[in-house]
């Protein structure tokens, strides 16, 4: 099935209380085929066609704050419009989970796979996981609603894939039984209700210099926190499914490793099937694939990284693949391998690359000319970017 | 009063979020201290005709247990002026605190 199927899916089988929908391209078969298994029957959601992203996270705040699951999907500039409602969702701590197939964003109008939606609201509260495949796609949603609802966590999800490659192209992927998916999530587990007359609750009240503060540090804990649950979710989904979830994926990476490519999403299979033929041919590359983008796993990262070659022992080269910008500095994944490293102690070089704006493709000659600069110490301070015409 | 809200806050556990649960917490919360002036009324131009406890907008004007002089509490009173607007004797000023 395709990106968009498999999230379409696995919400059909976690069988929400509402789902607010607005189409947008190329989100819209997400919520076309959940509304066509609500048509049907297969599902009693509550659909609510709002009349803009806006009012769809509106609609899913008032859901999620009643007492019941939440979940909806959106692209682009649905996610830029949802901003205002995004802080809401997460400063309320209400676990909304949410399918994001990423786009560029305006202007000039494209329609195509970059990560500046996503990667423009990273800081919005919300945690984020980049899938690289339609079956990261399904777990990762499945795995999403687990850890949203967790008590010590209470934060909405991102479940983000690359738009139309990965949300339009059809791949095998494994589907869990209906009651496998419906018995882990289980019950939601919001612990308050506006509709509850015995413990009756006032949701999101004014607070003032003096509270403030300490209630968004309660926040952050909350998310930090969340990176451990994740661990914990991945590994009880790991039960039924048989497949690893883990926050990053190492592919090739060890100690003698020369060079490393560090990517998200769909990017990183491009990366994977490169570096697995160079590799036959007695090269020492890797890749470094994070999942889990918010909260970012710096310490383990951190661990991993350290045990990279030094500059002594012949050091390993890093180059971070981006597929946003930020306008007048490194782009975000950059900076969060930087600030890794710079915790590691470790001294390794870094190239910044950013690649596929507005769905510009990652070729496999890409990769290489990546690899083939890491080891030739083609290096700069500049970011560079991959399959430009120039 | 600012270090009442303060210490009230304090015994106060925040939820997640700022959820609450508790009820007649605004009793606790002297949202009065945001002023900088309140009003007073002067008991001998007072005519007794309540008019100010309706329109304040806090609802911070009593009527005393004699059922004629009115009190403003100042605990509550945000300093809007629409009593010593409305009071057709000009009984009531602002007192800066």
């Amino acid at each position: 099935m395709t990106g968009a199927e498999a999230a379409a899916e696995a919400m059909r089988q976690i069988e929400p209380g509402v789902v607010p929908v607005y189409p947008i391209t190329p989100q819209t078969p997400i919520v076309e085929n959940f509304a066509l298994a609500q048509a049907v029957g297969k599902v009693k959601t509550e659909i609510i066609t709002a009349e803009s992203e806006h009012s769809v996270m509106s609609a899913a705040i008032g859901a999620a704050a009643a007492g019941t699951r939440t979940m909806t999907a959106t692209s682009s500039a649905g996610l830029a419009l949802m901003y205002e409602i995004l802080g809401v969702a997460s400063g309320m701590r209400l676990p909304i989970v949410m399918n994001v197939a990423n786009r560029a964003i305006s202007a000039p109008l494209n329609i195509h796979c970059d990560h500046s939606d996503t990667i423009g609201v990273r800081d919005s509260g919300w945690i984020q996981i980049f899938c690289e495949t339609a079956q990261e796609v399904y777990d990762s949603t499945v795995l999403a609603v687990k850890l949203a609802e967790h008590a010590e966590v209470l934060l909405p999800v991102m479940v983000n894939q690359d738009g139309f490659i990965t949300s339009h192209l059809l791949e095998n992927t494994e589907i869990l039984p209906d009651a496998a998916v419906k018995s882990f999530v289980g019950d939601y587990r919001y612990p308050y209700s506006l509709f509850s007359q015995d413990k009756a609750v006032t949701l999101g009240a004014l607070m003032l210099p003096d509270s403030l503060f300490e209630t968004k540090v309660a926040q952050a804990e909350a998310m930090q926190k969340a990176g451990e649950v994740y661990g914990k979710v991945a590994g009880e989904l790991e039960k039924i499914t048989q497949r690893k979830q883990p926050k990053f994926e190492l592919f090739q990476v060890d100690k003698n490793t020369e060079a490393v490519i560090v990517t998200m999403s769909s990017a990183a299979g491009t990366a994977k099937a490169v570096a697995k033929r160079l590799a036959k041919k007695g090269q020492k590359v890797g890749v470094i694939k994070i999942k889990l983008f918010r909260p970012f796993p710096r310490e383990e990262l951190a661990a991993v990284l350290q045990n990279l070659p030094d500059r002594q022992a012949g050091i390993t080269k890093v180059a971070v693949l981006d597929r946003a910008f930020s306008f007048g500095s490194g782009p975000a994944l950059y900076s969060e391998i930087v600030q890794t490293l710079h915790q590691a102690k470790a001294n390794n070089n870094v190239q910044s690359y950013i690649f596929g704006i507005g769905g510009r493709d990652l070729r496999e000659v890409d990769v290489k000319q990546v690899y083939s600069e890491l080891l030739g110490n083609n290096l700069s301070q500049e970011t560079k970017y991959l399959n430009l015409n120039q | 009063m600012y270090f009442a809200t303060i210490a009230y806050l304090m015994k106060v556990k925040i939820l997640p979020g700022g959820v609450i649960t508790d009820g007649g917490n605004s009793i606790s919360n002297k949202t009065g201290l945001w002023a900088s002036r309140h009003a007073e009324v002067d008991q001998s131009k007072c005519i007794k005709c309540h008019t100010c406890v309706a329109f304040c907008p806090e609802g911070c004007i009593d009527i005393e247990s004699d059922g004629k002089n009115v009190k403003v509490n100042a605990d509550f009173c945000k300093g809007c002026m629409v009593c010593a607007v409305e009071c057709p004797a000009s009984a009531i000023t602002m007192k800066v605190k």
